[in-house]
């Protein structure tokens, strides 16, 4: 019964969402409040059906119901239950689910807390979140039902892929869509705003809120699938340019440069034909993400199940939400005026540099992750474009952008001096000098990136910071002032230096793990002892255990630095008993500059295990500064302004030109 | 004039990109062409599978004999049993000589497999290490292979022959080249 | 002026550096290298890994022969060692696998006709974008030069006879409701 109740309620959702797709449109083009007023409702209602939907979905992996198909195929009773739940969204079927429930969700949001939007963009903002809704309800229901049934039912599950099975990995897809999702309301407002044909500084205002959610979402999904890598996977990677992860990649990249560009938008307005094509093609690569991890166009580690008709389908979605937001942008955006006027150098210049930067580096990794399929299309063979090509292209394009991240901050808005600004900045000089000469003296045979990316590290850090000194008259000023200054800064400034500061610490940590990381593969008996780094690592052996539904070769090290203890580390190689497969769990021991990352094989034909001891400089760095990055995003979101909104701001235009005609 | 297009651009390269898409729907990107289309076979030698009968086969058994057909198979491949009866039937059409080339098997298993499915190889070689397989770019098997009469390589299937693809394609180019 | 350009030249001799580096970059460390395959010559063990770790695995999802750990992957990678030991040169090398494997099988795709957009699109788009961009920045100039002084009071928003008091006691009032 629940798996029917599920199936029904997704299709009232279906039927809620054309109702909201298509009344409030009509309506706000033609002046109906009645039918305006209908988006509200619609979408607080739809989300409350989709809720049933999913919840159903969750009830049935609860109680291991294997009477239904999607639950057979991911599910097991001897699974965990924090595991059981996860399998949820862990599949095609129920992912997709868990899209339209978080699609419906910001939809109801903005249903909910959006009273001081105009009525006209609040009805075409959410008429436009229901069109979305009603594509992917349609694929769902028409290709991709997870509540299919299954007869007869087997006794029990095919189990969830080992891998999966993990907590990083559990609210990795959660995030994932909490940050494409959000970019749908970007989307949404800027088809409204072409609708309308206007797009002004209050408009930039409301966007923004949901941008930054999105953008903090979406970075701390990537970071945890990065992470997850880290420690699951066993040896130490982090980034592997796969075409699943350029496909999160990309729409960070765009609604990084979103974000950057709105901000020109809201206090210079200009620039807005950009931004608007900025917001679709940031959700727009959301989309082709999905295309590409479920339609079977390329290969990749992280390819769900593939199955072309669904590919069919997907694309004909592509097609009609993006060729159809694109065709009315080449319609509408013309119409756009700008007044705002600025020099190349000047804080808008450089924010466009950021956005020039932003988009050759998401066009490059596009153009990289298809060009498989573009190739092989036009019958020109087949290539493979891996790691070395996408670093090849990325890194320069970055090396730039990272150094001009320190003076674009310290420019005036519409013209500016480059050369005052570039004098404050010679202490950041001097520490990224300091820092990389530093870098060359301890590692002595690393690669030249490696001083490179620390010295850029160190520039942006400094630079910022000179930044933020600058701004709080520290030292110019008695201290009293700089203190005022500091409590008067408003978020979003905070925002933006967190931002940068936390870049540059997980730039420092990339380069430490992606150069200096130190690796040892040997076979060991017990008591045999491997020097690493400088940590001295005695095996103890391995010995046998059992967890929940997997058997475990538990292998300990004692490590020891400079004659001291340091940790005794206990690396696992796991056999799940349903599915045979075997995971490695890496023991890992982080400090500050560094992590300890013991791994325990095979045995070999003398009865030595194969070992793996890694020493991976300043790997805490990298999580450290996301953190801090999304803490500035967070920060700027709870801004004052974002709350005050538009209609004020109006309210005095409109007051002043009274006065002014009275 | 120009600043229209500019606005047209965005939209123009995404057709193209799905129409490349939709094309690309069509194709399978785990198949890999054989580089060695069209160029002769690598120079080898391979023992018979130890305790099976034959002397094993070489390059040379390749070469101006007319067709031949090299199937990679082994004892432990899933797919090789569900192709078997194909190969039977390709080796009963007697339009070209069929090698079996026995990849990283055990010998025992080898014959043991070979017992109990039949026998439709002219002769077995026994790739051990799977070396001569690497020669002739075998990732995954089973494949079969078309070689002429001049030991050119002009066919190579990865994956078990259907009786559909017997039919529409070994067997026309086998035909092709044994004029 | 001339500090702009100095910064620029910095700027573009910093990036050449670091492709040219970047090219011969190590990129995904290993995993599944045993230690029965490892060489004893650390020269060409090194030699062995920085090859493998080029070479894609043609049985697995997206990963290189030196990361994977399938059979075949396994087997190239001895192949690889043999070779050195045996003198090839690391082109000879990659080229023996390519021989039989094809393009496919490098991870970094070789530059050739077939190739020719991939590795010069990045190039050819940002010069693309900075194209857009003068041409966004000379539209405008001649734009604020054709209305010259009409423009400017237009971005500066100011009415042209100052607010009666009055009329401010009326703004103050309004701004303190926050109502329009």
């Amino acid at each position: 019964m629940t798996a029917e109740i599920g199936h029904f309620a997704l299709i009232l959702a279906l039927l809620m969402a054309t109702v909201q797709a298509t009344l409030p449109l009509i309506g706000a083009h033609k002046g109906y409040e009645s039918w305006m007023a209908t988006a509200r409702p619609a979408a607080v209602t739809q989300f409350g059906l989709v809720a049933i939907s999913f919840g159903c979905l969750t009830q049935l992996y609860l109680t291991s119901d294997f009477s239904v198909l999607n639950v057979v195929q991911n599910s097991h009773t001897a699974k965990p239950l924090i595991y059981k739940i996860a399998g949820v969204w862990a599949n095609h079927e129920g992912s997709l689910l868990l899209w339209v429930l978080i699609l419906s969700l910001f939809g109801s949001a903005v249903a909910v807390f959006g009273s001081n939007l105009p009525p006209k963009l609040r009805a075409r903002v959410l008429s436009v979140q229901a069109m979305i809704a009603v594509g992917f309800y349609l694929f769902m229901l028409l290709t991709s039902n997870p509540f299919e049934r299954i007869f007869p039912a087997p006794i029990n599950g095919q189990d969830l892929n080992p891998l999966l099975q993990d907590p990083g990995l559990a609210i990795h897809p959660p995030m994932l869509y909490l940050g494409y999702v959000g970019f749908s309301m970007a989307f949404s407002f800027a088809i409204a705003a072409l609708i309308e044909g206007r797009v002004d500084a209050a408009w930039a205002r409301w966007v923004r809120p949901w941008t930054l959610a999105a953008w903090c979402f979406l970075t701390g999904g990537i970071t945890l699938g990065s992470w997850w890598a880290y420690y699951e996977l066993g040896w130490g990677g982090w980034w592997f340019w796969d075409p699943v992860e350029n496909a999160s990649f990309m729409p960070w990249l765009a609604g990084t440069a979103l974000l950057h560009s709105s901000t020109v938008v809201e206090k210079r307005d200009t620039l807005k034909g950009w931004t608007i094509l900025l917001a679709i093609v940031a959700f727009s690569l959301s989309l082709l993400g999905t295309f590409l991890v479920r339609s079977g166009v390329l290969t990749s580690v992280h390819a769900f199940a593939t199955d072309p008709a669904r590919g069919v389908f997907i694309l004909a979605l592509l097609i009609i939400v993006i060729g159809g937001s694109l065709a009315l942008f080449a319609w509408r955006a013309p119409a756009l005026v700008s007044t705002g006027v600025f020099q190349p150098l000047s804080r808008e210049g450089a924010l466009l540099l950021n956005n020039l930067i932003m988009a050759t580096a998401t066009a490059a990794v596009l153009l990289g992750t298809l060009y498989p399929l573009l190739l092989d299309a036009v019958g020109g063979g087949k290539v493979s474009v891996g790691a070395p090509f996408f670093n090849a292209v990325f890194i320069p394009l970055m090396v730039p952008m990272i150094a001009a991240m320190a003076v674009g901050p310290m420019l005036s808005w519409k013209r500016a001096d480059l050369k005052p600004a570039l004098m404050r900045l010679k202490v950041a000089a001097l520490a990224a000098g300091a820092i990389m000469i530093a870098a060359w003296a301890l590692v002595t045979d690393g690669p030249v990136m490696g001083v490179v990316g620390i010295g850029l590290a160190g520039w942006l850090f400094a630079g910022t910071c000179v930044e933020l000194a600058d701004r709080l008259r520290l030292f110019k000023a008695p201290l009293a002032d700089s203190l005022s200054r500091l409590r008067r800064t408003p978020r979003a400034a905070w925002g933006m230096t967190l931002g940068h500061l936390g870049l540059a610490i997980t730039i420092a940590g990339m380069t430490g793990a992606g150069a200096w990381r130190t690796e040892s593969i040997q076979a060991m008996k017990p008591s045999d002892t491997v020097t690493v780094a400088g940590y001295t690592f005695t095996f103890d052996g391995a010995s046998g255990g059992k967890g929940p539904n997997y058997s475990i070769t538990e292998g300990t090290f004692r490590v020891f630095k400079d004659g001291q203890p340091v940790v005794t580390l206990n690396p696992e190689k796991r056999i799940y008993m349903v599915s045979k497969r075997p995971t490695t769990e890496a023991a890992i021991h982080t400090t500050f500059f560094g992590d300890l990352y013991a791994v325990v094989g095979d045995q070999d034909p003398s009865g030595a295990y194969v070992t793996r001891l890694y020493f991976n400089p300043l790997v805490a760095w990298m999580w450290a500064g996301v953190i801090i990055m999304v803490t500035g995003g967070c920060l700027s979101l709870t801004d004052r302004r974002h709350r005050i909104g538009a209609p004020a701001k109006r309210s005095v235009q409109n007051a002043a030109a009274q006065a002014a005609g009275a | 004039m120009l600043n229209r297009l500019i606005y047209i651009l965005p939209l123009g390269v995404f057709l193209v990109m799905a129409v490349y898409f939709a094309i690309g729907l069509t194709k399978d990107p785990k198949i890999l062409p054989s580089a060695l289309l069209h160029k002769p076979i690598p120079e080898f030698t391979l023992p018979p599978i130890e305790g099976g009968p034959g002397n094993g086969f070489s390059s040379a058994d390749l070469r101006g004999k007319g067709v031949s057909v090299v199937n990679v198979f082994a004892s432990w491949c899933v797919p090789c049993r569900v192709e078997h009866p194909q190969i039977t039937r390709l080796a009963a059409l007697k339009v070209a000589t069929v090698y079996g080339l026995s990849y990283k098997d055990k010998p025992k298993n080898a014959l043991k497999w070979l017992r109990e499915l039949g026998d439709p190889y002219a002769a077995h070689g026994a790739d051990l290490k799977g070396r001569v397989a690497i020669d002739f770019g075998v990732y995954g098997i089973p494949e079969t292979f078309i070689i002429d009469n001049d030991g050119i390589i002009r066919y190579k299937y990865v994956g078990p022959i259907t009786s559909a693809r017997l039919e529409k394609e070994i067997l026309p180019i086998i035909k092709k080249f044994s004029q | 002026m001339r500090m702009g350009i100095i910064a620029l030249a910095l700027a573009l001799g910093l990036t050449g550096m670091t492709t040219s580096s970047v090219l011969f970059l190590s990129t995904a460390p290993a995993w599944a290298v045993n230690p029965d395959e490892v060489l004893s010559d650390p020269v060409l063990e090194a030699r062995a890994r920085e090859i493998s770790k080029g070479l894609r695995c043609l049985v697995c999802q997206n990963q290189s022969i030196d990361d994977s750990d399938a059979d075949l992957a396994k087997d190239l990678r001895i192949i690889v060692r043999e070779r050195l030991t045996a003198g090839d040169s690391d082109a000879q090398v990659i080229d023996f696998v390519v021989s039989r494997y094809g393009d496919y099988v490098l991870l970094k795709p070789p530059f050739k006709l077939a190739t020719l957009v991939l590795w010069l699109g990045p190039a050819a788009i940002a010069g693309t974008g900075l194209i857009a961009v003068v041409m966004f920045f000379r539209r405008r100039r001649s734009g604020a030069a054709q209305t010259g002084a009409a423009q400017q009071p237009a971005a500066v928003t100011t009415t042209t006879t100052p607010l009666s008091d009055e009329e401010n006691r009326r703004i103050e009032e309004i701004l303190k409701d926050g109502t329009p």
